[in-house]
């Protein structure tokens, strides 16, 4: 009995401080991006509130909050309301399944580091992102508005054709680690990263990662000098903060996911498996960061081909040779 | 081949921004450091005043007539012995556009620009000068310069009483 009490107190504190986490990284990850993003340009970036601009986040909060809540008169209502809560919903949600570091023993206690270790956890992670779309669907539709509509038009094609390359580079993940469970997939990596056994796998899937992030530079969803906000156009207040929110956690979800699948999660030598899980994490997201400094936005056509006509065949082809080789060695 | 091309251009950008983060920001941080402005720099307008200490306006309102956005007014007075001067003067910053244009039509000198621009306010209406707050106790830009001692003080006798000068033609008179 006593037991048991332990056992639910620890995964409570585990929920709540994963939740923290996750949410603190993606409000700092924006003054991190603004600030990275500056000195690339030879600029200082947000320095004015609190020391070096470290209580940003809160401003930009408390600014988001107070702002008016405005609804166009033509929007649909519920689906207007509802979808930026489903953009930052879907994307916390998907934390659930990464596992962050290896099992803890505390309290004679069996702690996994991860919420929940489903034997499906990769097909849920897809399933999620893709029921990401529907944020950016539904509140493109719903603002009435041409610039949200085609940026959600966009973003929708968008997501299709870079989904399929992203699901068929993990499929190698998965032959290679025999599991679909993420927990199983960081163990079988455990001597050496499958980014290194499978470089094309690896590269399809940062590229597709870039597409479902909807960053630079596949931003084309969002492109602020083409479609003014694109399918957050007619978004404001806190609304508009949970859509931006939920981009920010999302980049968290595929920089973990990256790590979880490629990278070796938390193995590496010397530090503790939950820092080397941190600093893969934040690795990434620098260079997110970086790579939105450094590339302009693709065309739409060019992001149509690349996406069909490239990173598909590739992937499939990287299914075939992995598949062969596997068999090979049996 | 445009794809080598291509991937060949992919990575240059990566070391340019890469590099750039290890840089001095050229931002001036305005509060604290203030910024190097250019020499000419037009800002805040003064009124300046004549190596003798008086107050070089002569009120001929060229400023006014040359201000683009009518900003400038003033009232003409003249002293006893002939000084003429403005009785009130005022410039409407709030309208200013600092465009230096009085300056230039000033034939006295007196009105000029200063590198002065921290002069916001919240009340719009405390950004109407009066002639208090224009004139400053300095030449600015030219110290020796004076009009009267170039042009004469304008003559304060009536007219036809000075020394070897005759009395006014009446010209409504026909005779020579």
């Amino acid at each position: 009995m006593v037991d048991q009490f332990v056992m639910l107190a620890l995964i409570l504190i585990k929920l709540v401080l994963v939740f923290a986490v996750v949410l603190s990284m993606a409000a700092y990850l924006v003054l991190a991006e603004r600030k990275i993003l500056a000195r690339m340009q030879l600029r200082y970036g947000p320095n004015r509130a609190g020391p070096g601009g470290m209580i940003q986040p809160m401003a930009d909060l408390i600014k988001l909050l107070t702002k008016e809540d405005f609804i166009p008169a033509t929007a649909d209502r519920g689906l207007f309301l509802i979808a930026p809560g489903l953009s930052a919903l879907t994307a916390l949600l998907t934390f659930a399944v990464i596992p962050f570091g290896p099992t803890l023993e505390i309290f004679d206690q069996k702690l996994p580091l991860v919420i929940c270790d489903l034997n499906i956890g990769l097909l849920y992670f897809l399933a999620l992102s893709s029921l990401a779309g529907y944020g950016l669907a539904l509140g493109g539709w719903a603002s009435n508005s041409k610039y949200s509509l085609l940026g959600s038009i966009r973003g929708l094609s968008q997501l299709i054709s870079y989904e399929l390359a992203m699901g068929l580079s993990v499929v190698p993940v998965v032959m290679m680690a025999k599991s679909f469970s993420l927990t199983a997939i960081v163990m079988a990596q455990e001597t050496i990263p499958f980014a290194l056994l499978n470089p094309p796998a690896f590269l399809i899937f940062l590229i597709s990662i870039f597409a479902e992030s909807k960053r630079i530079p596949f931003d084309l969803p969002e492109a602020e000098n083409e479609l003014v906000g694109g399918f957050h156009t007619e978004y404001s207040g806190m609304r508009f903060g949970l859509f931006f929110v939920g981009e920010y956690i999302n980049l968290v979800i595929l920089s973990s996911m990256l790590t979880v699948l490629f990278l070796g999660g938390w193995h590496g030598p010397w530090l503790p498996g939950i820092v080397w899980f941190m600093v893969k994490v934040l690795a990434i997201c620098f260079f997110f960061i970086w790579v939105r400094g450094s590339l302009p936005r693709l065309r739409y056509d060019q992001l149509m081909n690349f996406g069909w006509k490239v990173l598909m065949p590739l992937a499939l082809l990287n299914v075939l040779v992995t598949g062969a080789i596997l068999l090979g060695m049996g | 081949m445009p794809l080598l091309r291509d991937i060949k251009g992919f990575f240059p950008p990566f070391w340019v921004t890469f590099r750039n983060m290890f840089r001095k920001p050229v931002t001036v941080q305005y509060p604290e450091q203030m910024p190097e402005l250019p020499e000419r720099y037009r800002a805040r307008l003064v009124l300046t005043r004549d190596p003798d200490g008086e107050e070089r306006c002569v009120a001929c309102h060229l400023c006014s007539g040359a201000c683009p956005v009518d900003c400038i007014s003033m009232q003409a007075a003249e002293a006893e012995d002939g000084r003429r001067y403005a009785s009130w003067f005022r410039i409407n910053f709030a309208r200013c556009i600092f465009c230096g244009l009085c300056t230039e039509a000033c034939p006295t000198l007196a009105i000029q620009v200063t590198s002065d621009f921290e002069i916001s306010k919240r009340d719009p209406l405390k950004l109407v000068y009066e002639k208090d707050d224009l004139l400053v106790d300095h030449c600015g830009h030219n110290d020796e310069y004076s009009f009267y001692r170039q042009a004469g003080i304008g003559v304060a006798a009536p007219r036809g009483t000075n020394p070897s000068e005759s009395a006014p033609v009446d010209v409504k008179d026909l005779l020579p």
